[in-house]
């Protein structure tokens, strides 16, 4: 199959489970987690050295999702990869669940680190940056972060570190599909100029369509050849992208989901 | 290695530096306070290990737990108001949430932030960390008691917050004393009445049980230097046989050691008792003494809380 049949195949796969983990609940958040489906399935079908018959395997490529609301999109991910059944997709939030709102590595086989509380995990994701390139150690540490998370100042202190000591072993996504909770990132704290902000922070940056899965996975390469910087690669996305429902709509940070929604999302997407 | 006649920062770098020549894994991360914790050494011993984030504590904290999720064995340090309430969030997700192995060191504990003043006085940081699942605080009250629990906290898997003296401090242990972390050392044995007492209200503890002494009143000093998780067992054990108790700690009494004894009391043994703190207020700019003399932190304090407490055992 040629490579972006089956990377836009596995995108819309992404979205089919994460669209059905969310509806079987009947609320979750879709929009941040719709918007990041293209940048997995390059990162787990193209581009990560992962095994999911060991999913603690030292020289592993890393992945830290520090928008960590976008859990359910990684879920979907980990179980196409056959981390753990898919069935298990079905348990999302419900008690004694192994698939929390928020990622958390000491219950998901597959999740590098806990995430929650905005601009944490990607700091926590530069210290393992850090510990990969004081043992030089072949792997890379992948992170994405969201446009609103970009609002908090701990994000700013984690890459002024990074660019400074020239993590190039961290390569970073910004979901930057303009919404978040109180609606357009524009109207309630704009975080652009994004490019320009990474670059003087001495970030190696790209800005791309955050749904080509072509584009992410040449940007992917491209960082990967940038010595002595971290890689920031800004995501051009749409919120809730591929539900006709919430496309756009910053009110899907977090929303009910009916399973008529999701499956009239699905007739669509396929 | 003198742990007695020098200050408490040298005797904590100098250790440091001798357990990361043992453990390849221990490195350190340091929020722009560096050399006043003395771990410019560190730097020029281990440079490859050592970390400045520069001034971003949050970052810091971050930094230490993704370190750690690597199977690094990352030391932090700063003051404790911003190792402790600046870092709390951080501290509460990244490190115990997350259930990553950070030593994370507050310098100047209370009214040794002296000339710092109120903003970099904590009297709260104690019940800030005990208050976290999985979290161990502890508070060496000298160089010989750091030295022998560093060890044990680099040993002990999960978080660890060392509430630590930076400059001065009084030397209360002989060379050699063992200490185990989590239980009580009894310094005095008395029978009246015991006193808890943690970090530079050792002394004042000692200097009480001097005075008591005269009073005709026999006292028990015993040091709680890990607060979290209290002893329990020798806690009860000292209430069964003096059936009274005073606590001294350099903290608010809210939350610290006085509130942690006073739960293990009412829940097991309830005794009269009364705590020796700061009570219920900020910070401000002094020297020690000023500081100790203004929050009633002094052997004085300790006496009459002692006298009062006697009174309601004999009641």
């Amino acid at each position: 199959m040629e490579k972006r049949t089956l990377l836009e195949q596995k995108a819309k796969e992404i979205r089919i489970h994460t669209l059905e983990c969310i509806a079987h609940l009947g609320v979750g958040h879709i929009g941040g987690s719709l918007s990041i489906a293209d940048v997995l399935a390059v990162l787990y079908y193209n581009q990560m050295t992962v095994d999911p018959t060991n999913p603690q395997k030292p020289d592993r490529d890393r992945f830290v999702l520090s928008k960590g609301h976008g859990g359910p999109a990684v879920y979907a991910t980990l179980a196409l990869k056959g981390y753990f059944p898919m069935d298990m997709l079905k348990t999302l939030n419900i008690s004694n669940t192994n698939l929390p709102s928020h990622t958390d590595k000491n219950k998901t086989p597959g999740v590098d680190m806990t995430t929650g509380s905005l601009g944490q995990g990607f700091s926590a994701a530069v210290g393992m940056a850090t510990a990969a390139q004081m043992d030089k150690a072949p792997y890379h540490v992948y992170a994405i972060i969201g446009d609103g998370e970009s609002q908090e100042g701990q994000i700013w202190e984690a890459a002024m570190f990074a660019g400074n000591r020239k993590l190039d072993h961290l390569i970073a996504f910004t979901d930057y599909n303009k919404a978040q909770i109180d609606g357009t990132t524009f109207d309630i704290n704009d975080v652009d100029p994004l490019d320009k902000k990474w670059a003087s922070f001495k970030w190696h940056v790209q800005s791309i369509d955050g749904h080509d899965v072509m584009a992410i996975n040449e940007a992917i390469e491209n960082a990967k050849q940038a010595k002595g910087k971290p890689s920031m690669i800004i995501l051009n996305t749409v919120k809730g992208k591929g539900a006709y429902f919430c496309e756009g709509d910053p009110g899907s940070h977090n929303m009910p989901v009916t399973m008529e929604m999701a499956q009239n999302a699905i007739e669509r997407l396929k | 290695m003198d742990l007695r006649n020098r200050q408490l920062r040298d005797i904590y770098s100098d250790l440091l530096v001798q357990e990361a020549e043992k453990n390849p894994q221990l490195v350190i991360v340091e929020a722009d306070l560096t050399k006043a914790i003395k771990n410019n050494q560190f730097f020029e011993k281990h440079p490859e290990r050592a970390i400045n984030v520069g001034v971003a504590e949050a970052n810091m904290i971050g930094v230490a737990a993704g370190l750690a999720n690597m199977g690094k064995l990352p030391f932090t340090h700063t003051f404790t108001p911003f190792a402790t309430r600046r870092v709390f969030d951080q501290v509460t997700l990244s490190v115990a949430y997350a259930g990553l192995n950070v030593k994370m060191v507050g310098s100047d504990p209370g009214v040794m932030a002296q000339l710092n003043g109120g903003t970099h006085m904590s009297l709260e940081d104690v019940g800030l960390m005990r208050n976290l699942p999985t979290m161990t605080v502890v508070e060496p009250v000298d160089g010989v008691q750091l030295a022998g629990l560093l060890p044990q906290i680099i040993a002990h898997q999960g978080p660890v917050y060392i509430r630590l003296l930076r400059q001065e401090f009084d030397p209360i242990f002989a060379d050699g004393e063992d200490f185990e972390l989590g239980k009580a050392k009894t310094i005095v044995e008395g029978n009246d009445i015991t006193i808890f007492a943690t970090g530079i209200m050792v002394k004042e503890a000692l200097d009480a049980h001097a005075i008591l002494k005269e009073k005709g009143i026999d006292a028990s000093v015993v040091n709680i230097h890990t607060v979290k998780p209290i002893d329990v067992a020798a806690i009860v054990k000292e209430a069964k046989r003096t059936k009274a108790v005073v606590t001294a700690e350099n903290h608010n009494i809210i939350n610290g050691l006085g509130s942690a004894v006073a739960e293990v009391l009412a829940e097991n043994y309830p005794v009269p008792m009364e705590r020796v703190g700061v009570k219920d207020h900020f910070g401000e700019v002094g020297k020690k003494d000023f500081l100790m003399e203004k929050f009633g932190l002094k052997a004085k304090n300790i006496v009459a809380a002692v006298e009062n407490v006697l009174k309601r055992k004999e009641a």
